[in-house]
């Protein structure tokens, strides 16, 4: 049977305030899946209803089939997590912490050290095996977390913004393992859309605890990139209101979002002018631009569709 | 996927492993040093103070009487501090420090993390009463060689059984509030003030027996080591035409050891609903 992750009608309320609203998402085989939606969106509530951490108030959610709430023990046999940096007790070392799982998750005795070795040394934490967690850095942490997802060959593994509190490299090499993990369901929540891009075949997207649309990449972006393209203007200065009126008055421009303070996402329409040209004018307003890229086909379908709470 | 290389762990085998890894962090902790440093402490300065004074009240009887003052005026102490250091923050712990981020989410019962995590907090504690008793024996032969009064290994054995109980009353606890100081703190104050004065002010005040008293089951912990036992109930009358009488109880060895089976099974059933039920929320 294909590994899958399933919810149904799931809604989590704190209070008069709701988390998630019925949510209904149904990830079936090996592949990467995405996670996407704004800061609240309701990401986390998700995958900790999915791996026993918190409980909805009410639908269902289910691991392989199997219902966490009703067994957990089987619904997580085969699913491996890392849900909010997790922390390791303190005074054990990698290898110990590591150990403990394996015995947890029921990996034989006489593979477990060899495993333990192979999967410290994918994250690059090798040398720091025997030396206690306590006084690591957060990101090394971190590594020893992504190490412990690997281990008893899961066939689900759910991971909520893995890459956080790494470096550069670290983000890059966890982007590699996760592209590595063939013949398994990963279902990564992340910020990072380049990064998704690059690592996973189908997104969901979900803002105020609903979800917008679950699809392949390709699918998302052509419906939701409009037909136009999309560019990412950064300034030397902060973007100030007069200065988004002047760019969205600029010839052929359709609509412009600040992404950031010195950012404005400029959003063109192509029949009417063409990107070299748009590129001219914003540079002819002697506003300060410095760069100018084109966004990604993701990151315009994200835009568009989660504009509302930008 | 390599199914057949995977076995299905048992419950019973997830408690001794949680068991075994949460042993291996309190035995590395500083806490653990702490608590046998206060042990080291306490023994060191009843140790010289005795050797020095010689007061009567530990020496001039007999061996029972030396038992009863030393360690039973102290072992209660021990119980209630090693099982709230131990036992406090034990699952408020694993969500203020998210190390349950960790533990929790993979294929093994909340029940079995809360009973490994028991035994573990209780073996540590074992080692701190030992420890104890071990140091006010050598103390006890010291002055009164020869022999180690039946009384005293009893004693010992009450000792264990309110650790017990102390500990699940901790463990429940822990699991009640989100804090881990807050939890230890709860824990201390409770054991150590808030019970006591509920056994003072039953007895004497409103003259009942405090049966539902944790504190006053744990009186045969030092009861035991008077001969004769205490009477159950000594009325004292006072006053003017002897108008007030003050009640003072102690509990019958059976129903101390009933009280904190009681109290050991109530909090224990109480702690794990809790930590059921408990959201990993931050
Ligand atoms: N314990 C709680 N009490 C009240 N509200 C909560 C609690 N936990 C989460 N929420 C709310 O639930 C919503 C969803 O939070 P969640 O952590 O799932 O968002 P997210 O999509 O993971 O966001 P981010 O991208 O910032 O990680 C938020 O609005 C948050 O404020
Ligand atoms: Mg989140």
């Amino acid at each position: 049977m294909a590994p899958s992750i399933e919810t149904r009608q799931l809604t989590k309320s704190y209070g008069q305030f709701t988390a998630l609203s019925g949510l209904d998402l149904n990830i079936q085989g090996t592949k990467c899946v995405g996670f996407l939606g704004p800061n609240g969106a309701g990401k986390t509530t998700t995958m900790k209803i999915l791996t026993g951490l918190i409980r909805a108030t009410e639908g269902t959610a289910l691991i392989n089939g199997v219902d966490v709430v009703k067994d957990k023990k089987a619904a997580m046999a085969s699913c491996t997590t890392i849900i909010e940096t997790p922390e390791i007790y303190p005074s054990l070392t990698p290898k110990e912490a590591l150990s403990m799982l394996c015995e947890i998750r029921g990996v034989p005795r006489q593979e477990r050290s060899k495993t333990i070795d192979e999967v410290l040394a994918r994250v690059k934490m090798s040398e720091w095996a025997d030396k206690k967690v306590g006084g690591f850095s957060k990101g090394m942490k971190q590594r020893v977390n992504v190490a412990s997802t690997l281990l008893s060959d899961p066939e689900v593994i759910i991971l909520d913004e893995p890459s956080s509190g790494l470096d550069p490299r670290g983000m890059s090499e966890v982007r590699d393992i996760v592209m590595s993990l063939k013949d398994r369901l990963v279902f990564m929540s992340s910020h990072l859309l380049a990064e998704v891009t690059e690592v996973c075949q189908e997104v969901a997207m979900i803002d105020h605890g609903k979800l917008l649309v679950y699809d392949t990449i390709e699918n998302v972006t052509a419906k939701f990139a409009g037909g136009g393209g999309a560019v990412e203007v950064s300034f030397a200065g902060d973007v100030d209101e007069p200065l988004r009126a002047r760019v969205s008055k600029l010839p052929g421009v359709t609509s412009t979002t600040k992404s950031n303070d010195r950012h404005l996402i400029v959003k063109f329409d192509p029949a009417a002018v063409t990107q070299d040209k748009l590129l001219e004018s914003v540079a002819g307003l002697k506003a300060g631009a410095l760069t100018f890229t084109r966004a990604s086909g993701l990151e315009d379908a994200y835009l568009s569709l989660i504009k509302e709470t930008l | 996927m390599s199914d057949e290389s995977k076995s299905v762990v048992g419950s019973l085998a997830h408690v001794g492993i949680t068991a075994k890894y949460n042993f291996l962090n309190y035995f590395r902790a500083r806490r653990f040093y702490v608590m046998l440093a206060i042990i080291v402490i306490i023994t060191g300065l009843l140790t010289t103070l005795v050797g020095y004074y010689r007061p009567p009240s530990f020496v001039g009887g007999d061996a029972l009487g030396f038992y009863g003052a030393g360690w039973g005026s102290f072992a209660s102490f021990v119980v209630v501090l090693s099982a709230a250091f131990f036992g406090g923050d034990a699952i408020s712990g694993e969500f203020q420090n998210r190390t349950g981020y960790f533990l929790v989410p993979n294929p093994i019962r909340r029940s079995a993390i809360y009973v490994g995590k028991w035994l573990a907090a209780l073996a540590a504690s074992t080692i701190i009463l030992g420890v104890f008793a071990l140091a006010m024996l050598a103390n006890g032969l010291f002055y009164f060689p020869g022999s180690i009064p039946w009384e005293f290994v009893e004693s010992f054995a009450f000792a264990w059984v309110y650790l017990v109980a102390a500990m699940s009353l901790a463990f429940a606890f822990s699991s009640l509030f989100k804090s881990s100081s807050i939890s230890i703190l709860m824990s201390v104050i409770l054991l150590l003030f808030v019970f006591n004065v509920i056994d003072t002010v039953a007895s004497l005040v409103a003259g009942i027996e405090p049966w539902f008293s944790i504190t006053y089951a744990a009186g045969i912990i030092s009861d035991v080591l008077n001969v004769p036992y205490p009477a159950h109930k000594v009325v004292t009358s006072l006053g003017a035409g002897r108008r007030f009488t003050l009640a003072q109880f102690h509990a019958t060895i059976p129903e101390g050891l009933l009280i904190l089976g009681v109290y050991f099974v109530v909090m224990a059933v109480l702690g794990l609903v809790l930590f059921e039920r408990k959201e990993f929320t931050s």
